[in-house]
Parts: C-alpha cells; sequence; structure tokens
C-alpha cells in the first residue's frame, strides 16, 4: 500500500512549459528525496489550468493550492514550509486565492467561479501520459457502455437529444452529422478529427489535447462504432509539438489496454487511430482540404457536395469533427443527454472553451456554460480591462468572425445570438479590445492573415480579399474616400457569395462588422483624415505642449531620427517631417509633454 | 479490455491514485501540527500512522493534511479531527499507538475518543 498522503500537480501544458515548467518536475523530485518525502508525496504533471499567464503553475492537494509563477529556487520552500511543515507558502500563492489568513478553494476565485468545465473536466487534473489516471475518473467507460449496451442508433440518438453542435466554428449539429455518415452505405468508412486548430491566438484544442488526449480517442472510438468505421485520423498541426506527442503516447496505452484495436471489450468491433500531421496552412481545417491533405495531396478545397458523410476521404464516408467537440462526447454518455441539454441556452447546449486574450487582466483558457454574457466573461471572469481603460469591443471567431461592440456586451453567448449580431462563435478566439484598439486596424490585420493563407484555388478569394486589404490599407493611410468604404462594403458582400470555401466566404466578416459599429471610425480616417485610437501612424503626429515642456532635453537624446531640437529649459520641438513616429519621445518623456494628435 | 467489469476494476484500483485531487466537501480531514516542535516531538510517525491506517482500511474520503504551530507546544503531537457536521476535535501528545482507535471509532464511526482529546488533558 502506497502511503500518498499529497500530491503536486505540475501544469506541463504548452504555455506553462514554455515559463519553465519542465525544471520544476526534477527540483520536486530531488527535493522530496532530500526532506524524506519520496514516499508520501506523488509529483504529477498535468495539462493546462487555464491561467497560463500565471505559469508555470503548480497545484498541491489535498490543500488546493494554486502557486503560481514557481521558480525553480522555489521549489525548496515549497517542499520544507508546505509539504514537510504544512505551512502554505503565501508568497507563491495566486493572489486571487488568498483571503486574510487562509486560501480559498480555486473554484470561489472570480476566474474560475463562472465557468463550468466540461471539455476541460480532466485538465489540470489527471495526468495525460498515463491512461489509468484517465480510467479512473470514468475514462472509457462510455465507450464500454456504448459498445456493449447501445445500438449504433441509440448512440446517434443520444447525441442528437444532447444537442452538441460542433465546436469547430460552424455550430452544425453533432448526430445529424453522424447520422448521415451511417446512412450513406459503404463498406469502408473514417472517422476524422480536426485539430488543425489555425485560428490565430486560439489554443483551446490544444489544451485538451495536451491535457486530456484519451477523451478524443476515446470520442473517435464512440463515433466509428455510431457510423460503421473502423480506422479513424487526427489531423494535427506539426507546431504542437507536446500535444503530437501526448496523443501518441495515449493512442499507444490505449492499444496496449486494448481499448484500441482489435475486438474492443470482445464486442468483435474494431477501431484504430493514426495520427496526421499538417504543415499548418489556415486552410487545411476546412473539412475537404483537410481530407485531401490527409491523402496526401496539397490541401485545397474542393466543391461540395458531395459532403464528405457522402464522399469525403478516399471518396469513403466520413465524419470530420471538432477536438472539442469530441472532448464533450463521453460526458454526455455518462451523465446523459439530458444533463448535457440542461446547460446552455434553447439552441446552444453544454459549455464552449475559449481562448481569452487582448486587452483583459486574466488571460487564458475559459470555458463558460453556453448563453453566458460577454460582460460576465469580461469583467467577471477576465478581471476588466486593464490600466483603467474602457472596453471598447471583443473579437471572435478570429479570422472568419467579426466583433461585439461595448453596447451589445450583454449578448448571451451562442451560435444563434452571434450570429445575428454580425460576429460568430468561430472555434473559440476572444480578444478583448480597448479605446486604443483602432477598428479599421483590427480589420486589416485580419485581412493580412487571410490573403496569406488563401490558397488561390478561386478567384473571388484570392483576387477579392488583396483588393479589400488594399483599400483598408488605403484608409489606414489617409488616402481613402468615402466611395472607397462603399466599395469596401460591396466587395465584400461579392467575396462571400462567390467564393468555394470557408476561407473565402467568411473573410471579410472581420471587415462588415466593424464596418457595421464602426463606420465612425472609418469616416474619421477618410474624412477628417485621423485614426481616432491613435493607431494608425500615418494619421498621426507627435507633437510637444509647450505649456508642459520642461526643456530637458531627454526626448531629443532619444529621438532615433533627431526629429527634436530646443535650448535647455525651454519647449522643444519635433520636426514632423523628419519625425517616423517611433514614439520613444513619448515614452521617454516624464512631464507627459509629448502628446500623440 | 474484455468487459465492463475488467474496466470498473482497473478504475477501482486506479481511483485512489487520483481521489486526493477531489475539491472534498463531504470528507474528513485529519491535521496534524507538523511546526518544528511538532516535528521534535514526534509528529511525523504520528501522521504515516494515520496515513497507514487509512489506506490499510481504504477510506477514500480522509485527507491528511498539515499545519502549522498550533500555540501549544507541550501537547504536542496534536492532531486535530474535522468531520463534516462535527464540531473540531482535538487530540494531544499523540502517538502512533494510539492512531487505530482515532481512526477506528472516531473517523470511521463518528465517535471522538475522548480520553485523547485536549479535555482529557486538563485544559
Ligand atoms: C478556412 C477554414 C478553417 C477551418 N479551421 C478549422 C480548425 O482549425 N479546426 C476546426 O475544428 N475546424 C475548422 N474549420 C471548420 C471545419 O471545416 C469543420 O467544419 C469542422 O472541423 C467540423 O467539426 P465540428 O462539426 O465538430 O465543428 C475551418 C473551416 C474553414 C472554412
Ligand atoms: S475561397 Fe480562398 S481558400 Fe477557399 S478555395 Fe477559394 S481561394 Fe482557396
Ligand atoms: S516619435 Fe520618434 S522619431 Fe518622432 S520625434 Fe518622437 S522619438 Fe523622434
Ligand atoms: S522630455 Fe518632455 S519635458 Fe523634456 S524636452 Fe522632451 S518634451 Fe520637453
Ligand atoms: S499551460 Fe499551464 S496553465 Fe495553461
Ligand atoms: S511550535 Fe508547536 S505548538 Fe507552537
Amino acid at each position: 500500500m502506497e502511503l500518498v498522503r499529497s500530491h503536486v500537480l505540475i501544469c506541463g501544458g504548452t504555455g506553462c512549459t514554455s515559463s519553465g515548467s519542465e525544471v520544476l518536475h526534477e527540483e520536486f523530485d530531488e527535493m522530496l528525496v532530500k526532506y524524506g518525502l519520496d514516499k508520501e508525496v506523488k509529483v504529477i504533471k498535468t495539462g493546462c489550468f487555464g491561467l497560463c499567464a500565471l505559469g508555470p503553475v503548480v497545484v498541491v492537494y489535498p490543500e488546493g493550492a494554486f502557486y503560481s509563477r514557481v521558480k525553480k529556487e522555489d521549489v525548496e520552500e515549497i517542499v520544507q514550509e508546505h509539504l514537510l511543515k504544512g505551512r502554505i507558502v503565501k508568497r507563491l500563492v495566486y493572489d486571487e486565492t488568498v483571503e486574510q489568513n487562509d486560501i480559498k478553494s480555486l473554484n470561489d476565485v472570480n476566474f474560475y467561479k463562472k465557468q463550468q468545465r466540461v471539455a476541460l473536466r480532466n485538465c489540470g487534473v489527471i495526468n495525460p501520459e498515463n491512461i489509468e489516471e484517465y480510467i479512473a475518473v470514468d475514462g472509457y467507460q462510455a465507450l464500454g457502455k456504448v459498445l456493449t449496451e447501445m445500438t449504433p442508433e441509440e448512440v446517434i440518438d443520444t447525441v442528437k437529444k444532447s444537442g452538441l453542435r460542433g465546436r469547430g466554428g460552424g455550430g452544425f449539429p453533432t448526430g445529424t452529422k453522424w447520422d448521415f455518415a451511417r446512412k450513406s452505405v459503404n463498406e469502408q468508412k473514417y472517422v476524422c478529427c480536426n485539430a488543425d486548430e489555425g485560428d490565430p491566438g486560439a489554443f483551446m484544442d490544444r489544451s485538451v489535447l495536451e491535457g486530456d488526449p484519451h477523451s478524443v480517442l476515446e470520442a473517435m472510438a464512440i463515433a466509428g462504432y455510431a457510423i460503421g468505421a473502423n480506422q479513424g485520423y487526427i489531423y494535427i498541426r506539426a507546431e504542437y509539438p507536446i500535444a503530437v506527442r501526448r496523443l501518441q503516447i495515449a493512442i499507444d496505452q490505449a492499444k496496449e489496454y486494448g481499448l484500441l484495436g482489435k475486438n474492443i471489450f470482445d464486442t468483435g468491433f474494431d477501431f484504430d487511430i493514426e495520427l496526421r500531421l499538417g504543415a499548418g496552412a489556415f486552410v487545411c481545417g476546412e473539412e475537404t482540404a483537410l481530407m485531401t491533405s490527409i491523402e496526401g495531396h496539397r490541401g485545397e478545397p474542393r466543391p461540395r457536395p458531395p459532403f464528405p458523410a457522402v464522399k469525403g476521404l478516399w471518396e469513403k464516408p466520413t465524419i470530420l469533427n471538432n477536438v472539442e467537440t469530441y472532448a464533450n462526447i463521453p460526458v454526455i454518455f455518462n451523465k446523459g443527454a439530458d444533463w448535457f441539454a440542461s446547460i446552455g441556452t434553447e439552441k446552444s447546449k453544454g459549455t464552449k472553451v475559449f481562448a481569452l486574450g487582448g486587452k483583459i487582466n486574466n488571460t487564458g483558457l475559459v470555458e463558460i456554460p453556453m448563453g453566458t454574457t460577454l460582460r460576465e466573461i469580461v469583467e467577471e471572469i477576465g478581471g476588466g480591462v486593464p490600466n483603467g481603460k474602457k472596453f471598447k469591443a471583443a473579437q471572435t471567431g478570429g479570422p472568419s468572425g467579426g466583433c461585439i461592440p461595448a453596447s451589445l456586451i450583454d449578448t448571451p453567448i451562442d451560435y444563434d445570438s452571434l450570429i445575428s449580431i454580425g460576429s460568430m462563435m468561430g472555434s473559440g478566439g476572444l480578444i478583448v479590445m480597448d479605446e486604443d484598439n483602432c477598428m479599421v486596424d483590427i480589420a486589416k490585420f485580419f485581412l493580412e492573415f487571410t490573403v496569406d493563407e488563401s490558397c488561390g484555388k478561386c478567384t473571388p478569394c484570392r483576387i477579392g480579399t488583396k483588393r479589400l486589404l488594399e483599400i483598408l490599407d488605403k484608409i489606414t493611410k489617409g488616402q481613402g474616400t468615402l466611395e472607397d468604404i462603399d466599395r469596401l462594403e460591396a466587395l465584400c458582400y461579392h467575396i462571400k457569395n462567390a467564393s468555394l470555401c470557408g476561407l473565402g466566404q467568411t473573410a471579410p466578416n472581420p471587415v462588415l462588422s466593424t464596418l457595421r459599429y464602426f463606420r465612425d471610425e472609418y469616416e474619421a480616417h477618410v474624412v477628417e483624415k485621423r485614426c481616432p485610437a491613435g493607431v494608425c501612424k500615418a494619421l498621426l503626429s507627435y507633437v510637444i505642449d509647450p505649456e508642459k515642456c520642461k526643456g530637458c532635453s531627454a526626448c531629443s537624446r532619444k529621438c532615433p531620427v533627431g526629429a527634436i531640437s530646443g535650448e535647455i529649459k525651454k519647449p522643444f520641438v519635433i520636426d514632423t517631417t523628419k519625425c517616423i513616429k517611433c514614439g520613444v519621445c513619448m515614452e521617454t518623456c516624464k512631464f507627459g509633454a509629448v502628446v500623440k494628435k | 479490455m474484455k468487459s465492463l467489469a475488467e474496466l470498473q476494476a482497473l478504475k477501482q484500483k486506479a481511483i485512489e491514485n487520483v481521489n486526493l485531487r477531489k475539491d472534498r466537501e463531504d470528507g474528513v480531514r485529519v491535521v496534524v501540527g507538523m511546526a518544528t516542535c511538532g516535528i521534535a516531538a514526534g509528529a511525523r510517525p504520528v501522521m504515516t500512522s494515520f496515513l497507514e491506517e487509512i489506506g490499510k482500511r481504504n477510506l477514500n474520503n480522509v485527507a491528511v493534511e498539515q499545519t502549522g504551530c498550533i500555540g501549544l507546544c507541550r501537547l504536542e503531537p496534536i492532531v486535530e479531527v474535522y468531520a463534516p457536521g462535527q464540531d473540531k476535535v482535538t487530540y494531544v501528545k499523540m502517538t502512533p499507538d494510539k492512531v487505530a482507535r482515532v481512526v477506528a471509532e472516531h473517523i470511521v464511526n463518528g465517535q471522538p475518543v475522548a480520553e485523547y482529546t485536549i479535555g482529557a488533558a486538563g485544559m
């Protein structure tokens, strides 16, 4: 009998690994031996806890003490004070959890309070490289139940009843998708998983794969049984080395335990899964391009129909689901479709994981019930906008999505409300913007991305997005006209209607939605030649306020192009013909005398 | 894997390994005073005896925690037991031999062992 009384969980997600969590593991092992605690304290590497910005994260149980930004030098103190003497090292504990002299449970911290972890239920709880830990938290029970007690039709009915919709962006009902594939008669069918995650700034799927890879494998096997397939492929980007490694370990362990492979649960059902690494092109996340890429060709979309459920991978009936969609499947069978359907709103059931970023205090990974308002996410979970700035808008759906302005901050987050206000759920990027963000510039940022990522197969997207970008560029340079804004808008609709695949069809969304809510900003750029947020360099100039300037010369010594001159103790001036608008003078001046206009 | 029963058995075996990580509200907490004087007075063997005893009986919902100075050096080793719905019980001058009774009578059956408590020590 092992006498373990305490567990030290070290985050092994990508965020914490890059902030240095790997050395902590060895250091803990060493210190535990030094203090003679190695038999009673166990160190476990887990997946992401969601507060990556506070990484490396270490959580010590049974107390549940959440240590943040732990450095190698801190480990000895944690071992000696906390693990040996039982005194939590308050200095290192996440401030939000400290309450007077005690620490409160993580679930009571604002960041976690409004969250509900369904897809992320095991991330940061189990060791993803040990299948027995997954089994201990009900892993593979759903597969066992499905294979031994349910018919494929019942499986599909359960998924339909749960109301689960695709988490990869489109929101297509998962049960219906499986039903189509089931009804396509063929000897050979395939189950694919979309782990391409090309949306810049998104890392939800990576975190699931790193923290709980078995849940995806289990779900794919269930899908295989439901549609009548016995081969699965996970298409994952090669830039996710930790996720790739953990998935491979998980697949190998599942095979070793007979949970993948031949004759699973002695039911005669065979299912195997292989990984396919993608090179990271955004368009390869589109379903037909993804399948073309798995087949070994250049990842280009092809026209639909035929839909993959009829003719997908190697022309065989295929389903493709997103990582997070799959991660929900085992819970639906363990806790019941009704339980799942009780979470969320009428047409959007369950939860959604978002990668919260931008101008927000708590950046990280959050999972909320559908129907949570943007205000709750920004103000409560996210802890508000830093530096006392005002919330201006949030962007969801990345390059295919749109923005939600401050006036709509009480919008419940679900598929349909987001569409109705001209944004979309997307795969889960959520970028918060404050008054210092220029909306024209934001639209331009996403267009630059799509222009780079357009595969070039069809003209409306290849040429159209370039034209859009040119017009946006002109506007941000102060050379635009009011007619340009109208042309921009018209071109958007044209691209949306004429493009072959989802990339082109959604590429204009960031432009359309910023035009819808922030047309005045576009107009300020073209009419007044002014960027209200002070972002577009061409439209602003740095000037020194003679009232405030003390004539200290600090700015002129820092200016890289020698644009500032003056006499000591008298107001200095900036020569706007020389100035390259680097902003150094503004940062330098201690008296706030340099202003952007 | 040949059957659900086999999976269930594996789960039972594996569950102890993750149980510690639950946020528990219903379980019993055994808190051992482990400041310098506690350790000097022999708190560590007391704590390991608790772990052994709890392990032997497969009690899944008991957590053994440590705490710092309780402020009663002369009565160390001190152990506090928090059971749901009961007041905290403080045991003093604990030794490894006393542990089995505390686990059996108090933690399992809900009857504190009065003669080991702080009240019996004349405080
Ligand atoms: C350009 C483009 C990129 C996409 N990228 C992804 C992606 O990275 N991950 C993903 O799951 N779905 C992505 N999708 C959506 C997929 O085509 C597909 O709808 C989805 O994987 C289906 O799974 P779901 O029903 O579970 O959401 C992308 C779509 C388009 C048009
Ligand atoms: S819409 Fe764009 S990405 Fe899609 S096929 Fe056409 S060119 Fe390629
Ligand atoms: S913005 Fe840069 S280049 Fe212009 S005056 Fe200031 S320091 Fe010089
Ligand atoms: S640093 Fe500020 S106060 Fe000093 S010379 Fe420049 S503008 Fe004037
Ligand atoms: S990677 Fe460690 S908390 Fe996210
Ligand atoms: S050090 Fe033991 S009670 Fe104070």
